[in-house]
Formats: C-alpha cells, structure tokens, sequence
C-alpha cells in the first residue's frame, strides 16, 4: 500500500495574508511541497477543501472575534500539530495596539456604523486560547524558516530556528553595528533572530518585527537608546509595533509611560 | 415560482475572507451580497498619535499582497504635507520597486489565482499536473518580480527598505544590472503569459463602467497624476473625498465606496488600461492588440489579459529604469514636519489606494484616511453579478456558483485590505 501523504492545512485569523504568502512565494520550492504533502485546506491557494483531521495546521492571524474564539478550538481538535505562523498568531500582531485603548472608540474612529462592527477588546494569540506546538516568529515569517518548519514536522524533528538576538545574525554577516558605531538606535539587542538582521544591513535599526527574544534585557537597551536622545514617547512607540502586546515589549513599554 | 440560493461561506483563492450570497427567484436575481467577514483592525485608530516616519512600516502591515503600495501612498502624502520635492533619480527607483510589486503581484493572481478559473482547476497545484510549463513559468515571473522588491525593498513581504523622503540605502548599480537579464526573460514570458490567456473561455459579458485611475502627463501611472474617470472626472488628488464617499453596509466589515455624482466605479488594471493605453510601452500595447483587445476593455473575464498586458509593461518598465540607472547622490531627502494635511494616491496592481494624514507641528498624526481598491470595487463586484447571474440562470448550480467566484476573483480582490471585504452565497428560494 502507497504511504498516505501528510496532511497540511493553512488557516487564517484577523492579519494581513503575508505569512500565508509567504509559501505561495517560495517560487521555487512550493512544487516540491506540493508533492511532499496533501494541501488540504489553504483557501488562499484553492477552493478544494479536505475533511479533517490533519497532520499539520499552520494558523496565520490573531483572535479578534467571538466567533474567532470559538472556531480555534475546532481547528485544535482536527490538528495533530499546530504552528503559528507570524506575529498575529504569536502575539496579537499591530492590532494588538487596541489592547491598549478602548476598543469602542477604535470602531467609531474607523466606521461609520460602529454597530454594524463585532469585535472582542482585545486581539490575543493563538497560545493563549488553545495548545500550540511551535511558534514561527515574525512579521512576516522570513520563508525559508517555513520551508524549515514544515520539513521538520514531516520528518519527526524540531525546527531549527535560532532563539537568540538579531546582533548575532548581523555578526554572521559581517554588518557593522549600526548602534555602536552609527548611533543609529536598534532593537537587534532584544530581537529574535530569524530575518536575516535585514534592516542593519540597509543602515537602518532594526524595528523589532521578529518580537522579542529569549530572555531580553529591555531595560539596558531602553537606557542606551535614552543615551542616543530617544525620548520617552518614542521608546513607547518603538515597543509598541508589530509585537506589541508580547510580553516582555509589553511591559517595557508600559515602564516607559506616564 | 422556484427559488434557489448559491451560498459560498469562504471564497478561495483570493486574500482575505470573504463570503457571497446570491438569492434567486425564477429568472430573477433578489439579492446580491459579498459580505466581508474579515475582522476590522482599526489601523486608521491607532494610527493616531504615532509619528509620520512610522505610517510606511506600520500601513504596509493592512496587506501582505501589497505592501509596497501602501508604503508608495504613505510616504507620498507625508511629502505631499511637509512639501518636499523628490528627486528624480529616487522617483526612478520608487517606479522600478513597484514595478516588482506588480510583476510578482500580477503573476500570483494570473497563474496561481485566476488561470485554474478559466481551465476547469480547483487550484494551480492541481492545474500543474496537467499544464506543468505554465505553473512554472508563472512561478519563475512571479519571483522575477520578486527579485526587485527583494533587491530594492529588502525582503519581499513588509519591505524594510521604503522612507519617507526615499531610501534607506540605494543597492550599487551592478545589484541592479544583476536583475536585467532574468527580466528580460521574465518581458516574454509575459508577453508568452498574453498570448496564453487569450486562448481561454472568456464569458461574452460587458458593463458600462465610471473607470478610475490616475492619469500621469508622460507616464503610465504608478505613483503619481490626476485622478480621472471615463465618464469626465478629473481632478487632483487632494479633492479626492470632495468626489468619493464611504458607505457602511451592514454585511460588511468593509466600507463601500461610492462616487458622489454618480454611483459604483471601478479601479484597477481594466481601469489604468482604459484610461492610459497611450501611455503603455509600444511592447506592452502590441501585446494588447495581438491578444484581440481594443484600447477600452469592459469585460472584467477579460482583466486577465489586461493583467498580463501589464506585467509585459512593467518588465519592460523595469528594464528601462535599470537601463537609465543614475545613482541618488543621498538614498533619500531631509524632510521637515509642519502643521499641515497630506494626500496621497498610488496605483496599488488592484487599483488605487488612497491616503490623507493630518499632522501637527512634530510629525504627529492627529488622524489617518485609507481607502483601498477592494472597498472602491465591491459594489461594482456586486453589480457584475445583479448582471451576470440572469444571463446565466439555467446554469446548473454547480458551475453557475463557480463562474459566479470567478467573476468575483476577475478584481482580484484583497479583502485583508478590504477592512476597512467577503461571504458567496447563491439561494434560489
């Protein structure tokens, strides 16, 4: 009997498509996917839609509705594994910055009908709702760290996705550090690594995209940017972007907030 | 009288969730819904209160198919307030980075989107078995696109690289020499990709559309002109809410936007096409003209064709930017912010994007406005199918619901943008 194919499902919360398109945009390696695995659910690439279960869920987005609350769950059930996929589903993503304010006065800002509008107060990942076996970080997910997640998942072992900080990635590259030397300020010190230390590289500081790192020191970095003239208000700011609502960026930016 | 309903909970192929409804009594078509259900996200909310060299990295977080688009309108509105003029070295190079955009864009949605429509495919994976050259000679377009927004922007989705005022850092001429000859392959491969599609079905089905675009002296539009429409508007595009208004529909997430004066328009490649056909490289219109199109096209099955048309042009565009390529003497220009109001409008590969940002005396914004081509096109997308739906009634259910997914996906719609999009449903009572 021919070995069954693993099944592979792409599910999508409130985010903005990137890191779906991330495996459409693996130009050369999504045939070979393609063959390795069923495409069971990804309504972004197809209309055909597999029953469940599956053998891997790779989820996009974050928690923003009841419904969305709910729905999660079902996908859990169905996954032997599941990955989340960017900085939505691994901690609430840019629209986690309502988690800051008052969600009502967001609506009326934006829509005319606010209560046409359902939305939960806040816009949480994925981990907090249901089990998640490994998180891709990133915003978006850098694609040959995918290609990397999905082989290990379809031959048994751990992804290999370096825990530490963007500095080191920029090291490997031979990038002169634009903090040290430019007195540009860079959150490459507290970052996870993963992106390829990309904006050091193009001689701008690196905006935290990839979420904090393992055991970040927060505090030392927001000292040294205070040092290079960064005011209060923009040491907020710049915790407060695509992983917002991660804890440890969480929490610096509300030290820094009077 | 017999009624039916044709009801897709999660339209495929097309980025962002969305749903159709049509219900039908008879011969008639009752109600006609594209609900978008994409959860709201409230960028224009927290836009407030972050500074101005933020709006580029945090709008191009609304869509992952097109950030460069929401990065080009973010970074020329701010201009447009603090009054800086950018220099034409730059400008070259913020046309060869949307180029990439379109190029890769417009592949993603030909051939791995919209061709499976046409030929009978659930998906292009599937569509490979059968017609394997094809698949990967989109796959290989698309990455040539990819490949300046990679070079020029950093990395392809979210690009790093984008300022207001510019660059970070310009790549040395010979990064750009690099890219020219796969772009040369990528020019006939486009005009190839033409020459393929004008073979498929096409459904004889044609409106009078109001087309919208930008309109630019010289140059067919990406960043910047005249907004324009077929049926006389012409204006510049600070007056652009003077002409347009949003509407709340209760099935929605999204907002629909509607014209003034009239009512429904449409933006995107039928619209540039129609409206800028003059101003396409000679290579791209005899591409248009060998696939049987005129300079106007109304058939929307047909925005296929238009937009591989456009793909030859922005290959052909591309080469002719890293043909004339000079070096900025700096990656971008100082910018100095005022108490003052900023507009922007760029040619996003769906159709027009339009921002307003008002900002106080440091760069501040005190409020934001987007409007992106899905929410411009989806009482058109509606309207399509009020038309579409009757002419095809006898169509057994199945491929009626298909064609009528297909009709949607002729806009290319992007409904992650869009919320600020969709649910398909067809009942026949």
């Amino acid at each position: 009997m021919a070995k069954r194919k693993p099944k592979l499902a792409v599910w999508k919360f409130s985010s903005c498509d990137g890191c779906q398109l991330s495996l459409l945009d693996c130009e050369d390696e999504l045939l070979a996917v393609a063959e390795a695995v069923e495409i069971a659910n990804f309504p972004e690439a197809s209309r055909a839609v597999v029953k469940g279960p599956y053998d891997l869920s790779l989820v996009e987005g974050s928690i923003t509705t009841a419904h969305d609350a709910e729905r999660i769950h079902g996908i859990r059930r169905a996954s032997k594994f599941l990955v989340t996929i960017g900085a939505c589903a691994t901690a609430g993503g840019i629209q986690a910055l309502r988690n800051f304010k008052d969600v009502k006065e967001f609506t009326s800002i934006v829509y005319a009908r606010p209560d046409y509008i359902e939305t939960l107060k806040k816009s949480t990942p994925i981990t907090d709702h249901v089990f998640v076996d490994f998180e891709l970080r990133g915003c978006p997910i850098n694609k040959y760290q995918l290609v990397e997640v999905l082989s290990a998942y379809l031959n048994g072992r751990k992804p290999n996705t370096p825990p530490h900080a963007v500095c080191i990635e920029c090291k490997q590259r031979g990038t002169v550090c634009v903090m040290v030397a430019g007195g540009t300020p860079c959150m490459g010190p507290v970052t996870q690594a993963g992106c390829g230390a990309l904006c050091p590289a193009y001689a701008r500081g690196c905006y935290g995209c990839f979420g904090p790192k393992e055991t970040p020191n927060t505090p030392a970095l927001s000292e040294w940017w205070s040092g290079l003239g960064v005011s209060e208000r923009d040491l907020v700011r710049a915790y407060r972007s695509f992983n917002a609502y991660a804890e440890p960026f969480r929490r610096e930016s509300e030290s820094h907030e009077k | 009288m017999k009624s039916r309903t044709i009801k897709v909970d999660y339209l495929a192929r097309v980025e962002g969730e969305c749903a159709l409804l049509v219900k039908m009594k008879g011969q008639q078509v009752t109600d006609v819904k594209l609900k978008v259900f994409e959860p709201p996200r409230f960028f224009e909310a927290f836009l407030r209160g972050r500074r101005f060299n933020e709006a580029p990295d945090i709008t191009a977080r609304i869509c992952g198919i097109c950030p460069v688009a929401y990065q080009m309108s973010a970074c020329h509105a701010m201009e447009d307030a603090f009054g800086v003029k950018i220099p034409d070295p730059i400008r070259a190079l913020r046309r060869l980075l949307y180029c990439g955009e379109w190029i890769e864009s417009h592949a993603l949605h030909v051939y791995l989107l919209h061709a499976p429509d046409f030929l009978g495919y659930e998906d292009a994976i599937r569509m490979a078995k059968d017609h394997p050259l094809e698949v990967q000679r989109g796959l290989r377009l698309k990455k040539a696109g990819n490949a300046i927004v990679n070079l020029l922007g950093g990395r392809e989705i979210h690009p790093i690289n984008v300022r207001v005022g510019g660059f970070y850092k310009i790549p040395k001429q010979a990064e750009f020499s690099a890219l020219a000859e796969e772009l040369k392959w990528a020019r006939d491969a486009a005009i190839e990709t033409v020459r393929w599609v004008a073979t498929f079905p096409i459904p004889d089905f044609k409106r009078d559309y109001e087309f919208v675009a930008l309109r630019h002296p010289d140059e067919y539009p990406f960043n910047e002109g005249r907004l324009v429409s077929s049926k006389g508007l012409d204006i510049p595009v600070r007056e652009y809410e003077q002409h347009f208004v949003e509407e709340h529909v209760a099935h929605s997430n999204a907002l629909q936007s509607v014209l003034k004066e009239r009512d429904a328009y449409l933006v995107g490649p039928l619209a540039r096409y129609s409206l800028n056909f003059d101003r396409l490289s000679p290579v791209a219109q005899e591409a248009a003209r060998s696939a049987g199109l005129d300079s106007v096209c109304q058939n929307p099955f047909q925005s296929i064709i238009v937009r591989s048309v456009e793909t030859v042009y922005a290959c052909d565009e591309a080469l002719r930017i890293i043909g004339d390529f000079k070096m900025p003497d700096k990656a971008w220009v100082d910018v100095e912010p005022r108490v003052s109001t900023g507009y922007g409008c760029t040619e996003a590969p769906r159709g027009i994007i339009y921002h307003r940002y008002r900002l106080d005396d440091r760069g501040v914004i005190l409020d934001a406005k987007i409007v992106p081509p899905t929410s411009q096109n989806q009482k058109t997308i509606e309207g399509d199918l009020w038309q579409y739906v009757p002419a095809n009634i006898e169509m057994q259910k199945d491929r009626l619901q298909w064609r009528c997914e297909a009709a949607v996906r002729n806009y290319d719609p992007c409904i992650s943008c869009a919320t600020h999009f969709l649910k398909l449903q067809i009942e026949r009572e």
